[in-house]
């Protein structure tokens, strides 16, 4: 299944203060977690990932330190902030008012008996 | 959980992961930290692929398409990161070695200082800046340069014979200005206040080049030098006049007049602090910034000439001749040192293999222009200078006059030859370098001889 670009834009940040959410990572990390959390249907051109972790950054949503972990090459760890927190529960209440308006969409439409299929909506991540 | 198997042991794709990077390299949207970060994710992706049993080229190929096109995520960063397309001259002295550069400013910033003290040392025994002004007049290029030579001398570690000779050229420059008996008011002590500044500059040149100033291209170089600290000096002159005029104003408003602490501790510190200050900025930005005299020589040249040709346009038609008055010399060798000035800059940027253009035309347009000039002012002069006398300064405006013309006669030649491929563009440059050594003869000249020639009062 194929994502529009535009629904992978809106959701990228929110994705991505969610998984750091949870503890600091890298980018590569976040990357993977992304694919798991979405089976593998949310599809990002990696690269991209990076400008926006530093616009993050810079917004002051999460922290950024060099690590090198031992044996290891120097790596960039992401940690998010309070102030990405509060961002993050401000985007959670947006994706909840647009999600709970679809709902009441596909409801509606499947209650004319119109073919809106899935019938389950998209298994949660 | 951290999966560092980032050695891949396949020397094919090292050679293609440094080559990629590379590539990174030269996008000045991303910064090597940037790169950095990218190619970690690169060799984690590597390795993710290869132990999902793809072969370590084809890994690479996956991983750099899934990273995405350069050209869109270069575009991402240069978004986020916009301040990278300009080219940024930060005082911590840049990027690569910053502790060098720190080092630097240091030097730079204790011989600005060590000028701001010496400029305030004779106001000590009682020779303040109010009080003799001509002493400081004559004395501004010893306050100003002196500091900037020896910056330079301890920069270029210079060897002990090349120190030998800028000590014994400030020390000739300190005996000019102050063991004549020259009087405050005397047209001499004018000319040695214009002089020496000029002399020691040259002097500063020597110093500049390491010692090596025999050589044609290191003195392009100093006048290259010249040039952008020339505009970084006027830049911060004006920044000095915006903070003079602030603190006069913001203290006046709560009723303390600031007045003599601007003019006898800002104004006169800063000045001569500010010489190098200039040519530390000028080192620093060296390789980092596009040099700006060219730039304004090629956008002042076309403007010249016009105005030039209208002038001689303007004799022709209206058959007037020059109105001779006294100091009419003056202002016409100001002319000529402008476009001696558009010549040297517009040479200093110029690729000298590159066949002749229309920018070399316009340069020789420019120099026949300010031939014809001269020629006219000189007949005008020629007529009534046995009526005005050789005074000192008419003695001084006719010599310089005629050292500029002398350079400029040459020029149009040299460029005349080249612009009909006859000569190499090489011949004009080396006339330029080689004339410095004109230009500091001279104004050693107007320093040690004038005044004994002319008298001192």
């Amino acid at each position: 299944m194929h994502i529009t670009k535009d629904l992978v834009a809106a959701s990228t940040t929110p994705l991505v203060l969610g998984i750091l959410a949870e503890g600091e990572s890298y980018g590569y990390a976040i990357l993977k977690q992304v694919g798991e959390l979405s089976g593998g249907r949310l599809e990002w051109t990696d690269g991209l990932l990076y400008p926006l972790l530093h616009r993050l950054e810079r917004l002051g949503h999460v922290d950024a330190v060099w690590r090198t972990p031992e044996g290891g090459r120097r790596r960039k760890y992401y940690r998010i902030t309070d102030q990405g927190r509060a961002e993050l529960v401000e985007h959670h209440h947006q994706w909840a008012a647009v999600t709970d308006a679809l709902q009441r969409v596909w409801d509606r439409a499947q209650s004319v008996g119109q073919p809106v299929a899935p019938v389950r909506p998209a298994p949660a991540g | 959980m951290d999966e560092d198997r980032t050695a891949i042991g396949h020397d094919d794709v090292e050679a293609q992961i440094a080559e990629w990077l590379a590539y990174l390299h030269r996008r000045r949207e991303l910064s090597s930290a940037d790169s950095e970060e990218l190619e970690d994710h690169l060799r984690n992706r590597i390795a993710e692929l290869t132990e999902a049993g793809l072969a370590p080229g084809e890994a690479f190929l996956v991983a750099v398409k899934r990273v995405g096109s350069l050209d869109a995520l270069t575009h991402e960063f240069a978004r986020e990161h916009s301040e990278r397309l300009w080219k940024q001259l930060v005082l911590s002295g840049g990027g690569e070695e910053p502790h060098a550069g720190r080092t630097d400013l240091l030097a730079a910033l204790g011989w600005a200082l060590a000028a701001a003290v010496a400029v305030k040392v004779p106001a000590a025994f009682g020779w303040s800046l109010q009080d003799d002004p001509a002493f400081y007049a004559r004395n501004a290029g010893l306050f100003a340069l002196l500091p900037l030579l020896g910056y330079f001398a301890r920069r270029r570690r210079a060897s002990h014979a090349t120190m030998a000779v800028l000590a014994a050229l400030g020390v000739v420059g300190i005996v000019a200005a102050n063991a004549y008996p020259l009087t405050d008011d005397a047209p001499v002590t004018l000319l040695t206040s214009l002089h020496l500044p000029i002399a020691l500059w040259l002097t500063v040149g020597i110093a500049y080049v390491g010692g090596d100033w025999r050589s044609g291209s290191r003195r392009m170089d100093f006048i290259r030098f010249t040039g952008e600290w020339f505009i970084y000096y006027v830049l911060i002159a004006l920044g000095g006049g915006v903070l003079a005029a602030l603190t006069l104003g913001t203290f006046d408003a709560i009723g303390l007049r600031a007045e003599d602490f601007v003019g006898s501790w800002l104004l006169p510190c800063g000045a001569v602090g500010a010489v190098v200050v200039a040519a530390w900025l000028v080192e620093a930005k060296q390789g980092v910034i596009e040099n700006m005299a060219p730039v304004l020589t090629q956008v002042f040249t076309p403007l010249f000439v016009l105005a030039l040709l209208g002038f001689v346009g303007g004799v022709l038609w209206t058959r007037s001749t020059v109105d001779v008055e006294r100091d009419v010399l003056i202002l016409f060798d100001l002319v000529l040192v402008v476009v001696v000035g558009l010549l040297l800059y517009g040479i200093s940027a110029r690729e000298p293999a590159a066949a002749p253009g229309w920018f070399d035309r316009l340069q020789l347009l420019l120099v026949v222009a300010a031939l014809l000039t001269d020629a006219v002012v000189l007949v005008a002069v020629g007529h009534r200078i046995g009526q005005f006398g050789f005074s000192a300064n008419r003695t001084a405006a006719l010599g310089e006059n005629l050292v500029l013309l002398g350079n400029l006669a040459w020029s149009a030649w040299l460029l005349l030859g080249f612009v009909r491929t006859r000569a190499r563009f090489a011949a004009v440059e080396r006339w330029q370098t080689g004339y410095l050594v004109v230009y500091a003869a001279w104004a050693w000249a107007v320093v040690l001889v004038f005044p004994p020639v002319f008298g001192f009062s």
